[in-house]
């Protein structure tokens, strides 16, 4: 079932078109791949799905799910141009490909902020710290610390997110994206700098996520590894173009592919 | 309103329009190069005029030499305050730097408080400038041509040196990539320090014009001017140096202009500059000369 | 009752009996200080809360100061002084009928000044770093020019002489220890670290579900409301207010508190703002003939504070305390150094 898809979405940045015509699909459960060299446009395009850019032309569209009369209804509404916090509340969440954590404060505060945008007490129900206020603190509290345990790092919470070590910077980019309650997960090269056994780790962590909350991730990567290893579907972008699309097996023997790429095994 | 009223406002709009450029362009070249914003600056202009006053009126010097001097003084002055107030912490977070930027100004203001006391002075009149000439029914200073010419002078000479000069190529790649630059073998301290000079000399003779055109000076007679030419450097396009003169004549210009035709908000001057500013943050916030920069994210 | 808890009771009371102490026995001087000290600490919080704890380069706070204490001078000023110092206009109606009691108008002062910050906020968060610090130097100077023209509300350039002097020490202490426990609530909120988030990365905060213009735009109001607070304290202890009390040069002197004190650090604030205070006074002597045959230097004090600010800057960005708190476990933990293991502090 699709959740989400882009039409035709083109980014052009004065004379430069770093994205062209990019239509993707993401059908529920599964787990999509971008790839192509550096500076074929993929972040661009993650940035015109997460609201970062409006994209020049097209439209990003989102299978919104709600309760209408007892039944579970799906609309598709158009999120093109929304703002990221926006996008973020339909549950569209993303990491980042340089992380972006907020350095200065502990592993568990950058998950709790993560769960500020389904906070519904108002800002006076929350400095006088009245019942409904204090109920929804103590959720969060609890959330982000499970969250914290299932990616190993509950026990770092009171530390500064800037002194963990990188792989485990990651994991908390991730945790905190998953606690915006995501129904789609966005991850900007969620391998990067990592040596084959936390690779490893990180493939079987990203099915294991997908599976327990109940996720569609869509991400970019280099490490061929996690690429061919877990994804259902590949898209592959060269200066702004999708050049192909397929299963793992399709895009590994695809001409075009080969060339624009060569297919560079990070692990070698 | 009669012609004669109105040209005379034009050109006292011109003039002043002429000294905002001339403090604005110290401004925008400080900005462009180091995305700071002096705040000094204007209190450079202040002092200025009081070495100005020194030379002439406590050293009894004549006042090409005194002038002169004190333009060298000034810009002596400005790389002074680059070399202890912004040089040792170009690496910090932005607020430390506007922060170390008001303290200098603060510094510089008290400094002149102490030194030469809160009472105005009288800027020496010199007749050359001061005289007046009659064109038609109406009566002109001198000064009020001389001021707009100077400064085109000026803006032709900056242009050259910018544009013709290996400094001025070295100025434009700092302000385009510090770090590049400084591969490329540009003495990078060098080019900062020179840009302040450059700016505060400019400032110096806007200063030096100033006095003998408002000759009652203060200690903290550059603030109100530093403000309203930052504002105008933003107008124009911070960073451009045509953007500095276009908002120095905009504001010049439209503040006389202003006051002239609306006699009954004249109180409402300085206000004038601070609206204009919140329109263009407002409406095109790169100014009328900028250029859009968009973050990587 | 948690060990904590009692403590902070227990500090309460001591104050409490403090201030009690020190406003019958204490001279007008020194009270008019430990006032001012309170004030300041108010105003220091509210402006940390947007420059330090939003991030937000904000320098238009006295503005939002003289709003808050025109606003509370109108109110408690008695008929019969509103219209001596309206002769040459007449103040309007019904403001020159009305009086108020001094929290009413402490209140209103506030909330008036949090709704010109709304309005401000409205176009001004919009912008960045630089252009956010002089677009609200400009509102500061422009809401002081309105404040110098409108003679029928605000008499002018002239401005009101005569206010009740009805702050004292349990008004300005009091106060202030409302706003640390506010700031201190708010900051250790969810709403406190979007804040925060913000501060540390807007692009993270946004993609992380937080609205940036509402969160900035609550800060800049909330911020705006102490300040006007604290304006109201401060016209009512001076007695007299006049536009040219808000230039920029007050800002500054905030600024230089929440700088000296470490901007992300309510303790660093409070701290900082009795301490400079007093010092500030303390250095008075510097204004004044020190040496027998050598004249008086008035400003020397405020170059001494220019250096001193300078100097901070350069070589102690972080303040006294950086980001960090006070807490009762830190000061503890100094006293009873207990390995870790066992329970000590780190």
């Amino acid at each position: 079932m699709n959740v989400m898809k882009t039409d035709n979405i083109t980014m052009q940045f004065g004379g430069l078109t770093a994205v062209k015509n990019f239509n993707l699909e993401l059908n529920k459960g599964e787990i999509v791949a971008l790839i192509g060299p550096n500076g074929a446009g993929k972040t661009t395009a993650f940035n015109m799905i997460t609201g970062v850019y409006t994209p020049t032309k097209g439209r990003v569209l989102f299978n919104e799910k709600s309760i209408i009369e007892g039944k579970e209804a799906v609309k598709e509404k158009d999120i093109t141009g929304l703002r990221p916090d926006q996008i973020t509340g339909l549950g569209i969440a993303r990491t980042f490909q340089n992380i972006r954590l907020f350095k200065d404060l502990s592993v568990l505060d950058n998950v709790l902020i993560a769960n500020h945008l389904r906070v519904n007490s108002n800002v006076f129900e929350a400095i006088f710290k009245l019942p409904r206020y204090k109920r929804e603190e103590k959720q969060m509290i609890e959330k982000s610390l499970n969250l914290l345990e299932k990616v190993g790092l509950a026990e770092h919470r009171d530390e500064k997110s800037n002194s963990l070590p990188y792989g485990q910077q990651r994991r908390l980019e991730i945790a905190r994206a998953l606690a915006t309650d995501p129904s789609i997960l966005l991850l900007d090269e969620p391998a990067a700098g990592m040596n084959p056994k936390e690779t490893d780790d990180l493939t079987a962590f990203i099915k294991r996520i997908r599976d327990e909350f109940d996720l569609t991730v869509f991400m970019i990567e280099h490490h061929m590894q996690v690429v061919m290893g877990i994804s259902n579907r590949i898209y592959v972008l060269d200066y702004g173009i999708t050049i192909a699309q397929g299963n793992p097996y399709e895009i590994q023997n695809n001409q075009r592919v080969i060339e624009a790429y060569l297919g560079v095994d990070e692990d070698a | 309103m009669a012609l004669e009223m109105f040209l005379q406002h034009l050109a006292n709009g011109i003039s002043l329009g002429s000294l905002y450029s001339l403090i604005a362009i110290g401004y925008t070249m400080v900005y462009g190069i180091l995305r700071l914003i002096n705040f000094a600056h204007g209190d450079i202009f202040m002092m200025a005029v009081y070495f100005a006053f020194f030379g002439v009126a406590t050293f009894g010097m004549p006042w090409y030499v005194a002038f002169i001097l004190a333009i060298a003084l000034t810009g002596v002055l400005g790389m002074t305050v680059e070399t202890l107030a912004y040089r040792p912490i170009r690496e910090a977070p932005r607020i430390s730097i506007l922060i170390s930027a008001i303290g200098a100004s603060y510094l510089l203001e008290n400094l002149a408080i102490v030194m030469f006391g809160g009472r105005p002075k009288t800027f020496p009149q010199i007749a050359m400038f001061t005289d007046m000439v009659q064109i038609g029914n109406i009566h002109i200073q001198l000064l009020t041509f001389m001021i707009p010419v100077v400064t085109v002078v000026l803006l032709i000479a900056l242009m050259y040196l910018i544009n013709k000069t290996k400094s001025g190529m070295a100025m434009r790649a700092v302000s385009k990539d510090i770090e590049t630059a400084r591969i490329m073998g540009i003495d990078v301290n060098r080019t900062i320090s020179f840009t302040f000079g450059i700016g505060s000399l400019l400032a110096g003779v806007g200063g030096i014009m100033w006095g003998l055109k408002f000759p009652s000076i203060l200690p903290l007679m550059g603030v109100m001017p530093g403000l309203k030419c930052f504002i105008a450097a933003v107008i124009g396009g911070i960073g451009n140096i045509q953007g500095a003169v276009i908002g120095g004549f905009i504001l010049g210009v439209g503040e006389i202009l202003l006051v002239a035709f609306l006699p009954e908000l004249s109180g409402y001057r300085d206000a004038f500059a601070f609206i204009l500013l919140i329109v263009i943050l407002l409406f095109r916030p790169t100014g009328i000369m900028g250029e859009k920069i968009s973050e990587k994210v | 009752m948690k060990r904590n808890t009692i403590f902070t009771i227990a500090a309460i009371i001591v104050l409490g009996i403090f201030v009690f102490v020190a406003n019958t026995t204490f001279d007008s001087y020194i009270l008019r200080i430990l006032n001012l000290c309170a004030i300041y600490t108010v105003l220091g919080l509210s402006m940390n809360l947007i420059n330090g704890f939003t991030g937000l380069f904000s320098l238009g706070h006295a503005g939002f100061m003289a709003v808050g204490a025109y606003a509370t001078a109108l109110l408690t000023m008695p008929i019969a002084t509103k219209q001596m110092n309206f002769f040459l206009v007449p103040l309007i109606s019904p403001l020159d009928k009305i009086v108020w009691p001094f929290l009413p108008a402490l209140l209103l002062g506030g909330l008036l000044s949090a709704f010109v910050a709304f309005l401000i906020g409205a176009p001004v968060l919009r912008l960045k770093g630089d252009y956010l610090a002089i677009a609200t130097l400009g509102f500061a100077e422009i809401i002081r020019v309105i404040f110098t023209n409108t003679q029928s509300i605000t008499n002018g350039a002239l401005g009101l002489k005569g206010i009740p002097g009805t702050t004292n020490l349990w008004w300005t202490f009091g106060i202030a220890l409302f706003t640390i426990f506010i700031m201190v609530s708010l900051i250790n909120s969810s709403y406190g670290r979007a804040f925060k988030a913000i501060r540390e990365d807007e692009i993270a905060a946004e993609s992380m579900g937080i609205s940036l213009f509402k969160h900035k735009v609550l800060s800049f109001a909330i911020g705006a409301f102490f300040a006007g607070v604290g304006g109201g304290l401060l016209g009512n202890l001076i007695g007299a207010v006049d536009p040219l009390m808000f230039r920029f040069f007050l800002t500054f002197n905030v600024l230089l508190i929440i700088v000296l004190g470490g901007m992300g650090s309510i303790t660093g604030t409070v701290i900082s703002a009795f301490v400079v205070t007093i010092a500030q006074e303390f250095l008075r002597f510097l204004d004044e003939p020190m040496f027998p045959g050598v004249p008086a230097l008035p400003g020397l004090r405020m170059v001494v504070f220019s250096a001193l600010l300078m100097i901070v800057v350069l070589f102690f960005r972080h303040g006294l305390m950086g980001t960090r708190e006070f807490s009762w476990d830190k000061l503890f933990g100094i006293f009873s150094k207990k390995p870790l293991a066992k329970g000590g502090t780190k």
